[in-house]
């Protein structure tokens, strides 16, 4: 086997707020092989985004990376100086946002945004650049891309925008896209062609992927490999089958039984007592304590990463192996 | 099955149950009047015209008391421009809408007190459709007191039967919204909501701005209020996975009309319109894994330029010439199923 696009290893960013440090990111680990997607879920406030601005190094003071590695293949980015990451952005690790806008600039045509992309990475003409361009937005399915490269921004739907921003991630073929959350502001069906051009560009490049959401259904019908992180930790990761037919952690279990579904219609849905905590001073011990059903004098403590069956890692004292009660959640 | 609330399973007939709310022919249009330069260049002859949207064209749709309708759409579908017009917020351009046989609406003048307060409604973000600068017991209180659902005296007690009712501890009356968590504000928006004792609630996308763990909380709050004070919704989203657990009955709306209305497993279980059917395929699902999407073709049209006949034809893998001229009609295709497709005759 080859060694990983990305491997993350113990990684940790914290805030420095007046108010004390918000461990946003603490201690999280995986790895993303070429072509392959990795879901990465959790709810707001458990640092999925964080974790990908880290990456990318994206992340603003008062945060800041305060340990752990981020090797892309084989080299360390925590230690590189902005210019060395500079270079990377945009040609071999790229990012697409939720909101398009923030990938795209108001007030230049999108050819400028374009050919910038290309001419800040590599040594072509701009006849040349402009043909990549041209090239991209075929590629994401856009309708007549010569019209569309001399338009605005504000003269494209939502949907359109965020295919622009998927073009211009893709414009270098990068090894690495971090996607945060790319589908959410939009209709269902513009979702189902964004998911598509999605897959589609991945196996055709082999470009790893990490595809950051709170929607499990996204990533059930995307992902080759899932992350389950609550208040800055993965609390369970594995193969997406392993995970979603048989949750070891107790938050995964009550995740996946919260999501309505066509199995249980009209019946009450399963419930997470309270809501999650503030990552303000968080205690010490399993953060998931206070909702959850299983947790004991053991919970206190923080516990270590364990490996369950079909080759997951769960952060857990009391890890679900029970497989029929989760089987009955799902079917 | 034995699950299934009562009400669920008496809906499946709902012609024989006398509506609650009957809308007819319920039609929206906002015009975009055309300012001075524009008028002035009509006039020497530009071809210059005010702006229409038909936002909601045409709408027919009675609710069963007890029942609960989804209303599902995608964005510029006329949801929620619908869903507010029952809610005697907007009023309609043409058409009439009756609650329990008294009109909502009386010449674009909201009608009698008691009907407009028999219909309450729960909005899409729980930051924005909250007074920052009132505290809870004012927010929930006020509508009660005013309205004399309550004698003023008893207002602070009644306040604090409402929150419990919710899932809202009693103590916090005195906070301000910014002190609750978004799903604890849609828990006051909804109080607020039931204070004044409504039949009938208009939730237009209630939960959609909620995380997945709070949301479940969310909708089995809803599903409980249902049962204890017998009410009546029209559950507005574009989640269909959430209409599918919640509604009795789900009607599909593409660009101001109404294409299917269908009792809920029949719609899912076998979709008749081919947007219904595109929908569907596309909603992601647990149990479909590393599927390929298979996604219709084209963009949602402008609402300000729809296309003729069929709305849909242009997206439509099944098109034929019919669809591009003539509109197809609401027509009803099996028992309680009605859809507007050219393909059923």
């Amino acid at each position: 086997m080859t060694a990983p696009t990305l491997e993350v290893r113990d990684l940790a960013t914290h805030f420095f707020t007046r108010e004390g440090v918000v461990k946003a990111v603490d201690g999280v680990s995986f790895r993303v092989g070429k072509g392959e997607v990795l879901g990465l879920v959790g709810e707001s406030g458990s640092g999925k985004t964080i974790t990908g601005f880290s990456i990318l190094g994206l992340v603003d003071p008062p945060g800041r990376i305060t340990g752990g590695e981020i090797l892309f293949q084989g080299r360390d980015l925590v230690p590189l100086p902005e210019r060395e990451r500079r270079k990377l952005r945009g040609s071999k690790i790229a990012m697409i946002f939720q909101d398009p806008m923030m990938t795209l600039n108001p007030v230049l045509r999108v050819d400028t945004q374009m050919t910038e992309a290309v001419l800040a990475h590599r040594d072509v003409s701009k006849a040349r650049a402009l043909e990549i361009a041209r090239a991209a937005l075929v590629k994401v399915g856009i309708p007549a891309p010569d019209e569309r490269l001399s338009s605005y921004p504000h003269q494209f739907s939502g949907g359109m925008r965020q295919r622009v921003a998927i073009a211009i991630a893709f414009l270098n073929e990068p090894d690495l896209i971090v996607a945060d959350e790319p589908t959410t502001a939009l209709d269902v069906t513009i979702q189902g062609q964004i998911l598509h051009e999605a897959q589609t560009l991945c196996r055709e490049t082999g470009t790893a992927m990490i595809w950051i959401t709170h929607d499990l259904a996204v990533v059930a019908g995307l992902a080759d490999h899932i992350c389950v992180m609550y208040a800055g930790r993965i609390v369970e990761q594995g193969p997406i089958d392993a995970v979603l037919d048989h949750p070891a952690h107790p938050y995964t279990h009550g995740l996946i039984g919260s999501v309505p579904g066509r199995n249980q219609r009209g019946r009450r849905l399963f419930q997470i007592p309270g809501m999650t905590p503030s990552l303000l001073n968080l205690p010490a011990g399993c953060a998931f304590r206070s909702r959850c059903p299983r947790a004991d004098a053991a919970c206190l403590e923080e516990p270590p990463i364990g490996t369950a069956s079909h080759g997951r890692q769960v952060r857990c004292f009391h890890p679900h192996e029970a497989v029929a009660e989760a089987k009955q959640v799902l079917t | 099955m034995t699950a299934l609330p009562q009400s669920a399973a008496a809906s499946r007939t709902p012609a024989d149950r006398r509506p609650l709310l009957e809308a007819k022919a319920v039609s929206k249009r906002f015009v975009k009047r055309l300012d001075l330069a524009g008028r002035i260049a009509q006039r020497l002859g530009a071809a210059v015209r005010e702006e229409v949207v038909h936002a909601v064209d045409g709408v027919d749709l009675s609710i069963g008391a007890g029942e609960v309708v989804g209303l599902v759409g995608e964005s510029g579908c006329g949801k929620s421009t619908f869903g507010r017009m029952v809610a005697g917020i907007l009023p309609p351009t043409t058409g009439s809408l009756a609650f329990d046989g008294k009109p909502v609406w009386h010449d674009g003048k909201v009608g009698a007190k008691e009907t407009t307060l028999a219909i309450q409604m729960i909005f899409q973000d729980p930051f924005a459709s909250l007074d920052p600068r009132m505290r809870v017991e004012e927010i929930i209180g006020e509508a009660p007191r005013v309205h004399g659902v309550v004698a003023r005296r008893d207002v602070a007690d009644y306040v604090a039967e409402t929150m419990i009712r919710v899932g809202l501890d009693p103590d916090f009356r005195r906070r301000y919204p910014h002190q609750f968590s978004g799903g604890q504000r849609q828990r006051i928006g909804i109080a607020r909501a039931l204070a004044v004792k409504p039949r009938f609630l208009v939730c237009d996308e209630a939960i959609a701005a909620l995380d997945v763990s709070i949301q479940a909380q969310v909708i089995n709050l809803f599903m409980d209020l249902r049962q204890d004070l017998d009410l009546t919704y029209l559950f507005i989203s574009h989640d269909l996975s959430v209409v599918e657990h919640i509604a009795d009955r789900v009607v599909i709306m593409y660009l101001g009309r109404v294409v299917e209305i269908a009792v809920t497993e029949d719609i899912f279980d076998a979709p008749n319109h081919p947007y219904t059917q595109a929908l569907l395929s596309e909603v992601p699902r647990l149990d479909l894994r590393k599927r390929r999407y298979h996604p219709v073709k084209g963009e949602i049209p402008s609402p300000l330029d729809p296309p003729s006949g069929c709305h849909f034809h242009p997206r439509c893998p099944h098109a034929t010439d019919r669809c591009r001229v003539e509109r197809p009609a609401l027509r009803e295709i099996a028992a309680g199923r009605w859809s507007a497709c050219h393909l059923n005759d």
